[in-house]
């Protein structure tokens, strides 16, 4: 293979390789099968010995092998719980340890600011209220009449990458930076059908969502943003909502901070002016170095970083390697996503797979040939309303440091001779 | 369970028919009544909209204070376990800002909103409305933002002016245009 690599154009600086370069070699390595066994005795000597006997009984709620059950896990803060409360508040999704752009249920981020509620969905209604002609009442049961939409969306943290902002390159996983996002395939009912049904009247702006936790999770959500593709969701990736995620269901506001898409929701008022709650005041609001706080700042702006190589792998020799990560915009689709193996002096365009999704998480992926010298890998997204994301010098230029919120900056990864990867600032 | 479910929904759909005769047969809501509504919006509005009947002052708010808050939050709301309360004032455009309850959110209504549906962290909705608004007072107090014998009600706690009311600007729905990211 390094053979034929040699002979091939190089597309950027450091080694980025044709993109092709993949489905080119591969068709030439299909040959070959394992020589049969030479003798004779029972068959199946040298055979594992899950290959032996029968396998496990099917079950009525499959697991993962439990080889995985301590590898590919999420990420919790604090990991034995706060000592006052005995609870996590965080799980962060391991996207190091991941592939595709589906997150299972099961390693969702979550931030719970009091806790999962264990909900009997026989008590729980939605009630829908304020400036609308009929105040309406849902079950979970009479949800499930309506019809339903279908959509994979990713969800981010606005507090995702905030340690990204401090002065020097943080030397954690992907988890710990880039883990408070995820994607599923979101099934519910569009919340303008409900909306509808209760009847806006003229002057209404906003709504107010409440949820069902011991806090009373409470956002104001501007109205034109609500009726546009806001959903009440019910189901996540073909099954019922974990009781992480809402159960029994929540407020789905595609491509908003995390924050917004009220889980457990139990109130949908409709007003003329935001509550100004805590959490869209206090705590997720983007303070600016003139001491003034963006508030609302409600859609995740285009973003990107590469999943693989990581600081979780170490490159075990020379060679040609695959690039490849996730890009993402809170305002559309992501329309090209460019790849840098010299510190971003050159760039090469990475495939996207397809299908390429508005709102959702796409993955790229570049040949790459390290040639055992140092380099430094980056990923930069620009999405179909042609915003790209900037470098980290540059979001820092624009808002200062004390933002917290809102992080998009381009991530770099510094490879060293010996194959490891660190997180530097580039 | 069953029973009680389909006779009240019955009911309710009976008395919805009348109301809303033009619901269609997609409809499978049933009516709202103001308990429905009262039993889940806690929302208190900046005007005052939604305020209880109650009240409270510093002085009174300050074993309460002790009681339920201090082990999280301080003694004096200098933090801990949770987020500080007090103090910071003046710092938000430094390279240090301190953003505590004082110095950085801008409606009193919102401290009464946020103690009384969610606190005290292990027990929230468990105190009075007297005692939230005893509390909230004796934090704005702390900050001296009012004195410590005002009396704190439905009407006059939107009057409170927060020092940094008006340090927040409305980004929707500029955002995410509002930067020019190229170098």
């Amino acid at each position: 293979m390094a053979n034929t690599v040699a002979d091939l154009p190089r597309v950027a600086g450091n080694g980025l390789l044709d993109r092709r370069f993949f489905m080119k070699t591969l068709a030439l390595g299909a040959a070959g099968a394992a020589p049969g066994l030479a003798f004779a005795q029972p068959v199946g000597e040298g055979q594992p010995e899950w290959v032996l006997a029968p396998g496990a009984t099917t079950d009525d709620y499959g697991t993962r092998s439990r080889f995985e059950v301590e590898r590919t896990k999420r990420f919790t803060v604090p990991p034995g719980g706060w000592g006052s409360t005995g609870r996590s508040i965080a799980a962060f999704t391991p996207h190091h340890l991941m592939h595709g752009t589906i997150t299972p249920a099961g390693l969702h981020f979550e931030i719970n600011h009091h806790g999962i509620p264990d909900i009997d969905p026989e008590r729980h209604e939605l009630v829908i209220h304020g400036m609308v002609k009929r105040p309406i009442k849902l079950t979970v049961d009479a949800l499930a009449n309506y019809p339903t939409e279908t959509h994979c969306y990713f969800l981010e943290c606005s507090g995702n990458s905030l340690r990204l902002w401090g002065d020097e390159p943080i030397q954690a996983r992907l988890d710990i930076t880039h883990g408070l996002l995820s994607a599923s395939e979101w099934t519910g009912v569009p919340l303008s059908l409900l909306l509808d049904e209760a009847g806006v009247e003229g002057g209404a702006a906003w709504i107010i969502a409440e949820g069902g936790d011991s806090g009373a999770m409470s956002r104001s959500v501007p109205l034109d943003a609500a009726l546009d593709d806001s959903m009440i969701a019910f189901f996540q990736n073909g099954e019922r909502l974990r009781p992480g995620q809402g159960y029994p269901m929540r407020l789905l506001n595609p491509g908003q901070e995390g924050n917004t898409n009220v889980k457990w929701i139990r109130s949908i008022r409709v007003t003329d002016k935001p509550a100004m709650t805590r959490f869209e005041t206090s705590t997720y609001s983007d303070l600016m170095p003139d001491g003034k706080a963006l508030q609302f700042s409600l859609a995740m702006e285009v973003k990107s970083v590469i999943t693989r190589p990581s600081n979780a792998d170490i490159l075990p020799k020379r060679g040609v390697y695959e690039i490849t990560g996730l890009a993402w915009s809170g305002s559309g689709k992501i329309t090209r996503v460019d790849v840098s193996a010299d510190g971003g002096k050159t760039w090469a365009e990475a495939v996207l797979q397809e299908p390429v999704l508005s709102k959702m998480l796409t993955r790229f992926r570049i040949p790459w040939q390290w040639d055992g010298g140092p380099a430094v890998l980056q990923s930069r997204a620009v999405d179909e309303t042609g915003r790209v994301q900037p470098t980290r010098r540059a979001l820092i230029a624009a808002r200062g440091k004390a933002g917290r919120y809102h992080f998009n900056g381009i991530h770099s990864w510094g490879v060293g001779e010996d194959g490891s990867l660190t997180h530097v600032y580039a | 369970m069953c029973t009680r479910r389909l006779i009240a929904g019955t009911l309710a759909a009976a008395a919805s028919v009348a109301v809303a005769s033009a619901a269609a047969d997609s409809s499978f809501s049933e009516a709202a009544t103001v308990e429905d509504i009262e039993r889940v919006y806690w929302t208190v509005q900046p005007d005052g909209e939604n305020l209880p009947e109650g009240s409270g002052t510093a002085e009174r708010g300050a074993p309460l204070y002790a009681a339920y808050c201090a082990s999280c939050h301080g003694a004096d709301g200098e933090g801990g376990l949770a987020n500080k309360l007090v103090g910071g004032h003046g710092t938000l455009a430094s390279a240090a800002p301190d953003k505590t309850l004082g110095s950085f959110w801008p409606y009193a209504t919102t401290v009464f909103d946020y103690i009384r549906r969610s606190m005290p962290y292990l027990e929230p909705m468990s105190l009075s409305n007297d005692d939230y608004y005893a509390i909230t007072a004796f934090l704005l107090n702390k900050n001296d933002i009012i004195a410590a014998d005002t009396v704190i009600d439905k009407d006059t706690l939107p009057d409170v002016v927060m020092p940094n009311r008006d340090g927040f600007i409305n980004a929707y729905p500029t955002i995410p245009r509002r930067y020019d990211y190229l170098e």
